[in-house]
């Protein structure tokens, strides 16, 4: 709840009344959002309706004028150690993979534990080895990114970002610029991830994803959360006419 | 073939006259014991004039990274400290900075009651160097800015902070942009330190023009300086073809 002083530990994510403005266009719009540990949140709606927005807020790739995000009890404020301190707890996934074209698939994995953690060389190989293998291609550690196809470059970012070590994975649309026979590569892998305790917040149009993993449905449009809950109530009978109809495009194929 | 004509005309003259007496190439003939005097005389300038343009490539091209990095920030005080200094270091002709800076300067450490000669090999570099720096600022701000934001993020979702986003991650992706035309700019450093002449260097158009003035046979002389310049020039280009094969096999390799 908004105002809410006391973060409650049980809660990755909170996101209270949040607003964000691009110049006078409203996108978001008093989101108010929690996410429970080992919690998976889908998050859905039409291009635009500020779904990527939300989960590039949490840690801070965009700046939220108005309200109050906390993940993992820290509260995110302009404080560059408060946005460093959320950053180390939260993987993201983006749709693009935005892997380093000039490194290998190792060293994209070992760079942030290296650098950033001041791991030794050969604990995060062993690390990203390890996580190389969960997503099923240990194999391909010593080519580049534009060797591997679409689908095994999105199961590296997926890796990378394990190799943080991170509470929170935030998925950005993770297949939309998949071809279609390798979506299913990345969503079996997300689901092994779910299935492990991951606390997930996955924006996608992948419904059947959704069903299968979601615990929680979130439907924006126009920069607001217009229906939430079980993924049985959402599919079974949602309320709001616009979620409605998106729901009766989205389903048709 | 009139054009071609045309364009060929000059190389005859200059072939037709060797034999007559308006050309005296005796001046710099190596086989005879005055001659070759004059052309170690000469070619004596290289060693400085290669000296000078390293040494201030260098420093433009680390001033120049410090300078471009304020003009990708987000906010608009730094992005102003860059724009003055291209702008204001860009519209200075050399000549004129050259003299501030050698004849000026002490003046001004003098005045500082500091205690700093600038004789004319230092004098020419950091002219040089300053003047250079504007242009290879632009250089890096546009082969920065060529990098998809995407990479930026990555590397900050990975906790990586900001100078080690730039020298782990844009960098070394920026250079394959940058390096051409930064190798353009040495060319341009190579030539332009021939102004140093002017101060008292003694790099090739000094020596150049010393001979003329005992000798008195500028055609021969100066034709010999200008191909000193392009023999420099050429070996630079070779190197930095080189240099771009190799990072090219890097990339796909």
């Amino acid at each position: 709840m908004p105002g809410n002083p006391q973060p409650d530990p049980a809660l990755a994510i909170e996101l209270a009344g949040v607003n964000k403005w691009y110049g006078t266009f409203h996108v978001l719009k008093d989101i108010s959002l929690t996410v429970r540990a080992g919690e998976k949140v889908v998050i859905c709606g039409p291009s635009g309706s500020g779904k990527s927005t939300v989960v590039r807020c949490i840690n801070r790739l965009e700046e939220h004028q108005k309200g109050i995000i906390r993940v993992d009890g820290t509260e995110l404020t302009n404080d560059p150690q408060s946005v460093a301190a959320i950053r180390s707890e939260v993987g993201m996934v983006f749709q693009q993979f935005n892997l380093f074209p000039h490194l290998t698939v190792l060293e994209n994995l070992t760079l942030g534990p290296i650098k950033a953690r001041g791991m030794s060389k050969a604990e995060a190989e062993a690390k990203a080895m390890h996580y190389l293998e969960r997503v099923h291609i240990p194999d391909q550690a010593r080519k580049r990114p534009g060797q591997l196809s679409g689908g095994q470059q999105q199961r590296v970012a997926i890796a990378r970002s394990l190799c943080m070590e991170p509470k929170v994975l935030l998925f950005d649309e993770p297949t939309s610029a998949l071809d279609p026979e390798m979506i299913s590569e990345v969503l079996d892998v997300m689901a092994e991830l779910a299935v492990d305790g991951m606390t997930m917040v996955v924006v996608t149009h992948e419904m059947g994803f959704a069903r299968k993993v979601a615990d929680q449905m979130v439907f924006m449009d126009a920069g607001e959360i217009v229906e939430q809950g079980p993924p049985e109530e959402f599919f079974g009978s949602p309320r709001s006419p616009r979620c409605q109809k998106f729901l009766s495009q989205i389903l048709q194929h | 073939m009139k054009k071609t004509l045309i364009l060929l005309l000059p190389l005859l003259a200059l072939a037709g006259c060797s034999s007559s007496s308006t050309w005296g190439w005796y001046v710099i003939n190596p086989m005879t014991a005055s001659g070759w005097v004059n052309v170690k005389f000469l070619i004596s300038g290289m060693g400085d004039t290669i000296l000078i343009s390293v040494i201030a490539a260098v420093i433009s091209i680390a001033l120049g990274l410090v300078v471009a990095l304020p003009g990708l920030a987000k906010s608009r005080g730094w992005r102003m400290v860059n724009r003055v200094y291209v702008e204001l270091v860009r519209s200075i002709p050399l000549l004129p900075m050259l003299f501030w800076v050698f004849y000026g300067l002490p003046i001004i450490f003098r005045e500082m009651g500091m205690n700093v000669p600038i004789d004319p090999f230092w004098g020419a570099i950091i002219t040089l160097a300053l003047s250079d720096s504007a242009f290879t600022a632009e250089i890096y701000r546009a082969g920065i800015q060529s990098i998809a934001k995407g990479q930026t993020e990555a590397a900050q979702t990975i906790g990586l902070n900001y100078l080690q986003t730039m020298r782990y991650v844009i960098l070394p992706q920026a250079i394959r942009r940058i390096l051409p035309p930064l190798a353009n700019q040495f060319i341009y450093i190579v030539k332009m330190s021939a102004f140093a002449s002017v101060i008292g260097m003694q790099e090739l158009t000094r020596r150049a023009n010393e001979l003329v003035v005992s000798e008195y046979r500028p055609l021969e002389i100066y034709t010999l300086l200008i191909l000193e310049y392009l023999v420099l020039v050429l070996i630079i280009s070779a190197g930095v073809r080189w240099l771009e094969r190799r990072m090219g096999s890097d990339e796909r390799g």
